[in-house]
């Protein structure tokens, strides 16, 4: 559950991200959020997960008033969220069992749950047969499934994903929108950033627009426009 | 603290350890020669008292009595000079123990006691002090005393040897001070380099809502786990020079004995652990203050 009201973002250097920005999204629900570089889509991600603050308005994330919250409750607010990006960010010199397994074992999970979990989130990925691999011996669309696999390891309310098929060719594209649709009927709320036109407009799902830091559509069923 | 968590930040805090190797040697390098150093001076500055506090108790003083007092007034002096703030004891000696004393330290050389002054023939008082430092003025005090002849003190050695413990301890405190600065500032360093190699973990680790103590303690247990190797090998090197400074020091200088390592080992080991220790987690928590905002 994300709820924007009237939200402003001016960054420090004096850029105004967002300028009242409203957005509902509710549990079970799969959003794109398009619009052109700069209409500030990474920023309403980042005032999400609490990465930034939001100048003026309110946030409600999953029951968390981000507004208004503590540093120390921060983390809290994360576990309820999965966050994929471009650039997979996997760490190198782990596996891709490891790497999944990091995302359990840092907020305090036990090795017994780890061994029992990890396992079935990769095959959920179809990457199973991959456990044992470096980052470096996989390809683009094989990372992205491993960084949504450490998104979903801690079972989120959210998934947030940056522009996750930037580096991929079009067929990978297409893979790992299925495979976030997949997610996304297993119950879990997605929102997908993204500026790849035929992508979204092969989907029937909900699209929300920024352009200039405003909401500019928002439509259900709606295409890329623009 | 669950244990399996304990258990995780032990063995990245062992990695970080390995993944600079090099730095973390040099670190524990510095900590220990800081420990020695300043180790070596807290052993001479503990010597040099026991040496002073043995002084003490030689470093007597004599008021020798008037004669023209009788011996019953003589006796009754003692209460004037414990009047005296810095007179610790005074011990009444007549003038026929005195001379029975000389004889028997003299032995042989009896014939010596010819050339003895007027003194010898004196009734006097032997009196120990609080504080050597004081030991001049003391002896003025004593003078002023009705009945006080004269007073005898070796005074040079009194002052040669307060000075040199005052000197030994402000430069065992100023050297530790400054060591234990030098040796937070290493374990920092190497610290800070393992929060930059973990530069993408820790992103990760926020970002999946890990906690702040939870992203810091891999960091405080490497700094706390550098600072009490540092303690550990230098206390071992300690003993070994110290036993060897002693060796030295009997075949050259046999009056002074120092003393044994085994009667100080336990709080000289304690003392390095705990500064190793101090060193360790004081390094490893101010540079994830400064260096990892979470
Ligand atoms: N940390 C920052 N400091 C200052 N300005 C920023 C910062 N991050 C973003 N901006 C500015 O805020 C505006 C919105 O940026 P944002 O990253 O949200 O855009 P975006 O829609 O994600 O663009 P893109 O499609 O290129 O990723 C831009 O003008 C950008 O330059
Ligand atoms: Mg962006």
């Amino acid at each position: 559950m994300v709820r924007f009201g009237n939200v402003y973002k001016n960054y420090p250097n004096g850029t105004r991200a967002l300028k009242g920005v409203d957005i509902r999204i509710d549990d079970g629900e799969f959003v794109f959020l398009v619009g052109p570089s700069g209409s500030g889509k990474s920023t309403v991600i980042k005032l999400i997960t609490a990465e930034e603050k939001a100048t003026n308005g309110k946030i409600l994330v999953n029951g968390y008033n981000v507004t208004s919250l503590r540093s120390s409750q921060i983390p809290k607010l994360r576990r309820t969220l999965g966050v994929v990006f471009q650039d997979f960010r996997l760490i190198e010199n782990k596996t891709v069992y490891e790497n999944v397994a990091f995302a359990m074992r840092v907020i305090g999970a036990s090795s017994r749950r780890i061994k029992q979990r990890v396992p079935v989130i990769l095959e959920l990925v179809g990457l199973a047969h991959k456990a044992k691999r470096f980052p470096h011996e996989l390809s683009g669309g094989e990372m992205q499934r491993v960084s949504i696999a450490r998104a979903l390891i801690n079972n989120p309310q959210v998934i947030l994903a940056d522009e996750p098929t930037g580096n991929l060719d079009p067929v990978r594209s297409k893979e790992i929108m299925m495979l976030l649709e997949k997610i996304n009927e297993l119950g879990t709320t997605v929102i997908v950033v993204t500026h790849e036109r035929d992508i979204v407009n092969s989907f029937s799902k909900r699209v929300v627009a920024l352009d200039g830091g405003k909401v500019v559509s928002d439509a259900t069923g709606g295409y890329y426009q623009v | 603290m669950k244990g399996y968590n304990t258990v995780y930040f032990l063995k990245e805090g062992v990695k970080s350890i390995f993944q600079r190797g090099f730095m973390s040697f040099a670190a524990v390098t510095v900590i220990i020669a800081c420990l020695l150093i300043s180790g070596s001076f807290a052993l001479v500055a503990y010597n040099v008292n026991e040496l002073i506090a043995e002084a003490e108790q030689q470093n007597e003083l004599l008021a020798f009595v008037d004669e023209t007092l009788s011996d019953t007034e003589a006796l009754g002096l003692a209460g004037s000079i414990y009047a005296v703030s810095n007179v610790k004891s005074a011990e009444f000696v007549s003038a026929d123990q005195a001379f029975v004393d000389y004889s028997e330290e003299l032995g042989d050389d009896a014939d010596l006691l010819e050339g003895l002054d007027g003194d010898a023939l004196r009734h006097r008082y032997r009196i120990l002090v609080n504080d050597l430092e004081q030991t001049e003025q003391t002896a003025e005090e004593l003078e002023q005393i009705q009945g006080i002849a004269k007073v005898r003190y070796s005074y040079e050695l009194a002052d040669g040897i307060v000075t040199m413990r005052n000197i030994v301890n402000v430069i065992t405190w100023l050297i530790g001070a400054l060591l234990l600065v030098v040796s937070v500032f290493m374990i920092s360093n190497t610290v800070k380099l393992a929060t930059f190699d973990r530069r993408e973990e820790i992103a990760i680790m926020k970002m999946v809502g890990a906690t702040n103590m939870f992203i810091r303690w891999p960091f405080i247990v490497q700094g706390f786990l550098l600072g009490m190797m540092g303690g550990l090998v230098a206390f071992f090197a300690q003993w070994g020079i110290y036993t060897y400074a002693g060796k030295i020091i009997l075949q050259y200088a046999p009056v002074f004995e120092l003393i044994p390592f085994g009667s100080i080992a336990i709080t000289m080991l304690v003392a390095f652990l705990v500064v190793g220790f101090i060193v360790g987690v004081l390094g490893g928590v101010t540079t994830i203050r400064r260096f990892m905002r979470v």
